[in-house]
C-alpha cells in the first residue's frame, strides 16, 4: 500500500449520550466493538454505575420542561428526529451492515422502517389523549375527566437483536408519551445507538429527555432498576433472559416501578405496536369539579 | 399627559408574487377554465390584484373525474402511512412558507397581518400536521377505516386559508380526494395552496381547486359523483346544500351562521372579560361565524363593563391590514360592507343606542368602525340576525336562568362564552347552553385537535379533533 498517497480515515469515537452531551464514561473504561464476522470496529464506551446515575439525573432534569410542552410541539420534534434520520441514511446503512450483517438493501429496509415508526409515534403525540381519555358520565352534578399524563423517567434495556428499529421502537413510545428515557443499548450492538444519538442532538430534541448508555447491562441495569428515581422499567433488552429478568422486577418493587416485563423472545420489530408501549409509561389523572349555579 | 403614537410598521409585499391570471388546479396542473374570468380585489385599496377563472359545468365535471381518479387509481388504495406523509410535507411546506402565505391572505382578505400571521397561517400547518397523524391511525378512531371517495368542499371568504386546511386535510387523511372552491372574493391562498401541493409532490388529482362563486359552488355540491359535500359559509346557502342532497347518498357536513352569546357574570375578572369580548367580536372585524356578537351582561356590573368595553374599543387600530400594528382590517367585500350598514340603521331605526369608536377610517377600500350597540332587546334585528361585522348588540340580565334563556333565544346554536369566576357556575351553564362549542373566560380559540360545529340551524357536523374524522369516513 502506498501511504504516500492514500488519506488515513478520521475514526469516530463512540461515546455516551447523557443531558445531551456526549461523555465518555467517567469511569475510563471501553469495549471492543465487533462487526457480525468478529472483526474489530470500534471502542464503545463501557457505561458505570454511576454513569447511569448521571442520565438518570439528567432525564429527571429534563422531565418538567419535557412534560410541560404541548402535544402538538412533543410531536413536531419527533418528527423532526425522523427527518434527520432520512437525512444520515448511509452511515445508518453501514452500522446495521456491520453490526446486524445485513446487506444494503436489507439494512436500507429496516432503515425506512425505523423512520416509519418514528413518524407514526410523532402523530400519537397529539392524539393519544383523545383515544385513551375520556368525560365520565358520573352519577351526578359533576364533570369528570380522565386524562393520561406521564409517569416520569423510563429506564429501558433495548432489545439485543434489533440495534436501531427495536430502539427507535422502544424509545418513541416513552418521549411521545412526555416522559423522559434513560435506555440500555444493545450490548454487542451499540454503534446505531450512538449515531441515533447524534440524530437527537441535531433534531430539537431537549438535553436530557433521551439519555443512551452503551456497554454491559450488568452494570447499568441493575442500578436503573433500583433507583429510586425512576419511575417505569422495560425490560425488553433481556429477552428470553426470565432469571435475570425477574432479578430487576423484584429490585424495581422498592418504589413500585411500572415494569413492562422481558417477552420470551425478541419480537418482531416489523410488525405496526399497539398503544401499549405508551400507555405502560403513562398514568391517568382524573378531575372531578361540581357543576352548579 | 404624552401620547405616543405608534410608528407604521408595514409588513413587506415583496414576499408575494401575484400572478395576472388564474386558471384551475385540476389533476395537477393549472388549466384554463371554460367559462368567464373575474377579478379579485384587495378590500383594504380596492386594487384589482388578479384575475381568477370562473369554474362552470364542464370544469367542475373535469375536477370532479379527476378526483374520481385520483381516488380510484392512487390514493384511495394508498397505505395510510404513506398518505401520512404527503400530509407532513404539506404541513411543513405551509410553515416553511408561512409569511408569504400570511401576507398573500392579508392583501387578498383585508384581515390584520397579525392575525394570519399568528392564528390562520399556523393553525392551517396544524391542521395538516394532525391529521397526517390520524392517516394511518384510522383503526384508533372510532369512526371506520373506509374513505368515501370524492369530497366537494366549499369554503367562505373570513378564513380562506384555515378553513380549506379544515376541509382538505381530514379529508386526504381519511383517504378521500377532493374538489374545493375557495370564496370568489378569496381565491389566492388557495391557489397558492394549489402549488404548494405540486411542490409536496402529492399525485395529480388528489387535491382539485376550482375558482368561481355561487354557481360554481352549486354545480359542485349537486354533482352526482361528488360521494360528500363539506360546506361552510351562510345559513341560507346551507339549507338548499341540505335541500339539494335530498334523497341522494351524499354525506354532508354543515358549518353555518351564528349569533353567539358572551355572558358576562358580575362576578367575572372585568379586565380579562373585557379583552374577551373584544376579541369575541372584533377578531377578524367580526367576520367570524363563532364570533360573540350578543354581549349578555348581569345589570349590576352592565355600566362598568360599558364603561370599560368602549374604553377599550378607543384603543383598537382600524386601518392598514399589513401595518403589524392593526388591530381591525378592511370589511372583505363592498358588499358585505353593505350588509354591515343596513344591519346597523336597522339597529338604529328600531331604538337601540349606537356607539362606534371614533377612529379615522382609510379613504380607500371597504371600512366599518367598531361598533357597539346597547338597549337592545331580543326583539331586534340586530340582536337575532347574523351581521357578521364589528358590531356588537348588548343585552342584561339578572339571574343565571334568565342568562341561559336569553343566550339560547336563536336559532343558531354554533358557540358561547361565558365569564365568572366560579368553576361551578361555568360548567352549569355550559351545559345548560345549546351550542356546539362553550369558552369559558377566553373567546376564540382554535386548535386541530378541538372539535368544532354548531347546534341547531349553525348547522351539522364536527370539524377537528378525532370527531372531525367521522365526516370522511364510513
Amino acid at each position: 500500500m502506498n501511504t504516500a498517497s492514500t488519506r488515513i480515515d478520521v475514526r469516530k469515537t463512540y461515546k455516551l449520550f447523557i443531558g445531551g452531551g456526549f461523555p465518555r464514561s467517567e469511569s475510563g473504561h471501553s469495549y471492543v466493538v465487533s462487526d457480525v464476522r468478529g472483526r474489530f470496529v470500534a471502542n464503545a464506551a463501557l457505561a458505570s454505575r454511576k454513569d447511569a446515575r448521571d442520565a438518570v439525573a439528567a432525564a429527571r432534569k429534563a422531565f418538567p420542561g419535557w412534560s410541560g410542552r404541548t402535544a402538538y410541539n412533543r410531536g413536531q420534534v419527533v418528527y423532526r428526529i425522523a427527518e434527520v434520520m432520512e437525512d444520515r441514511r448511509p452511515q445508518f446503512v453501514e452500522a446495521l451492515r456491520q453490526g446486524e450483517g445485513r446487506t444494503p438493501a436489507a439494512a436500507g429496509k429496516v432503515l425506512d422502517e425505523s423512520i416509519d415508526r418514528l413518524v407514526w409515534y410523532a402523530g400519537w403525540a397529539d392524539k393519544l389523549t383523545q383515544v385513551v381519555g375520556n368525560a365520565n358520565p358520573v352519577a351526578g352534578p359533576f364533570f369528570n375527566l380522565s386524562t393520561p399524563e406521564p409517569t416520569g423517567v423510563v429506564a429501558v434495556l433495548a432489545p439485543q437483536g434489533s440495534s436501531l428499529l427495536g430502539l427507535v421502537s422502544v424509545v418513541a413510545p416513552v418521549i411521545v408519551a412526555g416522559d423522559t428515557v434513560v435506555v440500555a443499548a444493545s450490548t454487542e450492538r451499540p454503534l446505531p445507538a450512538v449515531t441515533f444519538a447524534e440524530v437527537l442532538a441535531t433534531s430539537d430534541v431537549p438535553g436530557g429527555v433521551v439519555n443512551i448508555l452503551t456497554g454491559s447491562l450488568d452494570r447499568t441495569a441493575p442500578t436503573l432498576a433500583s433507583h429510586m428515581d425512576v419511575n417505569a422499567l422495560d425490560l425488553t433488552g433481556l429477552a428470553g433472559d426470565p432469571e435475570q429478568a425477574t432479578e430487576l422486577e423484584i429490585q424495581a418493587a422498592a418504589n413500585l416501578k411500572r415494569v413492562r416485563r422481558a417477552p420470551a423472545a425478541e419480537p418482531d420489530w416489523s410488525v405496526e405496536p399497539g398503544l401499549d408501549r405508551m400507555t405502560d409509561v403513562l398514568e391517568t389523572k382524573t378531575v372531578w369539579h361540581p357543576i352548579g349555579v | 399627559m404624552n401620547t405616543f403614537e405608534y410608528a407604521p410598521a408595514p409588513e413587506s409585499r415583496a414576499i408575494v408574487d401575484i400572478k395576472p391570471s388564474y386558471g384551475l388546479f385540476v389533476g395537477g396542473e393549472f388549466v384554463d377554465g371554460h367559462g368567464r374570468s373575474f377579478k379579485t380585489i384587495s378590500p383594504s385599496t380596492e386594487e384589482v390584484l388578479s384575475e381568477v377563472a370562473e369554474a362552470d359545468e364542464t370544469d367542475v365535471d373535469l375536477a370532479v373525474k379527476a378526483a374520481r381518479r385520483a381516488h380510484s387509481r392512487v390514493w384511495g388504495r394508498m397505505p395510510g402511512k404513506e398518505r401520512a406523509k404527503y400530509l407532513f410535507r404539506i404541513a411543513r411546506i405551509i410553515q416553511e412558507r408561512g409569511r408569504e402565505l400570511a401576507v398573500l391572505e392579508s392583501i387578498d382578505n383585508g384581515k390584520p397581518i397579525k392575525e394570519t400571521r399568528d392564528v390562520d397561517v399556523p393553525i392551517a400547518a396544524a391542521h395538516f400536521f394532525y391529521y397526517a397523524g390520524w392517516a394511518d391511525k384510522l383503526k384508533y378512531s372510532g369512526h371506520g377505516t373506509e374513505s368515501l371517495g370524492v369530497a366537494g368542499q366549499v369554503i367562505p371568504w373570513n378564513f380562506p386559508l384555515l378553513m380549506l386546511s379544515w376541509k382538505i386535510a381530514p379529508a386526504l387523511a381519511c383517504g378521500n380526494t377532493v374538489v374545493l372552491k375557495p370564496a370568489e372574493t378569496t381565491p389566492l391562498t388557495a391557489l397558492l395552496f394549489a402549488e404548494i401541493c405540486q411542490q409536496a409532490d402529492l399525485p395529480p388529482g388528489v387535491v382539485n381547486i376550482i375558482t368561481g362563486a355561487g354557481d360554481t359552488g352549486r354545480t359542485l355540491v349537486s354533482h352526482p359523483d361528488v360521494d360528500k359535500v363539506a360546506f361552510t359559509g351562510s345559513t341560507e346557502v346551507g339549507r338548499a346544500i341540505a335541500k339539494s342532497v335530498a334523497g341522494s347518498d351524499k354525506r354532508v357536513t354543515l358549518e353555518l351562521g351564528g349569533k353567539a352569546a358572551n355572558i358576562v357574570f358580575d362576578d367575572a375578572p372585568l379586565d380579562q372579560a373585557v379583552e374577551g369580548i373584544v376579541n369575541g367580536i372584533f377578531f377578524n372585524q367580526g367576520h367570524v361565524c363563532c364570533a360573540g356578537s350578543r354581549l349578555l351582561v348581569q345589570e349590576s356590573v352592565a355600566d362598568e363593563v360599558l364603561g370599560r368595553l368602549k374604553r377599550r374599543m378607543g384603543t383598537l387600530r382600524v386601518g392598514d391590514p399589513l401595518d403589524k400594528n392593526t388591530d381591525v382590517g378592511a370589511i372583505n367585500s363592498a358588499e358585505q360592507l353593505a350588509k354591515i350598514r343596513r344591519l346597523s340603521q336597522i339597529g338604529e331605526q328600531e331604538g337601540a343606542e349606537r356607539w362606534s369608536a371614533p377612529c379615522d377610517l382609510p379613504d380607500h377600500g371597504f371600512w366599518f368602525p367598531p361598533t357597539v350597540f346597547t338597549g337592545v332587546t331580543q326583539a331586534h334585528r340586530i340582536a337575532r340576525e347574523e351581521i357578521f361585522g364589528p358590531v356588537l348588540s348588548v343585552l342584561t340580565f339578572r339571574t343565571p336562568g334568565e342568562a341561559v334563556e336569553k343566550a339560547n333565544n336563536t336559532p343558531y346554536g354554533l358557540s358561547a362564552g361565558v365569564w365568572t369566576e366560579k368553576g361551578s357556575r361555568i360548567l352549569k351553564v355550559a351545559n345548560a347552553l345549546r351550542a356546539g362549542v362553550v369558552w369559558a373566560n377566553t373567546f376564540n380559540k382554535f386548535d386541530p385537535t378541538s372539535p368544532f360545529g354548531g347546534y341547531k340551524e349553525s348547522g351539522y357536523g364536527r370539524e377537528g379533533g378525532r370527531h372531525g374524522l367521522e365526516a370522511y369516513l364510513r
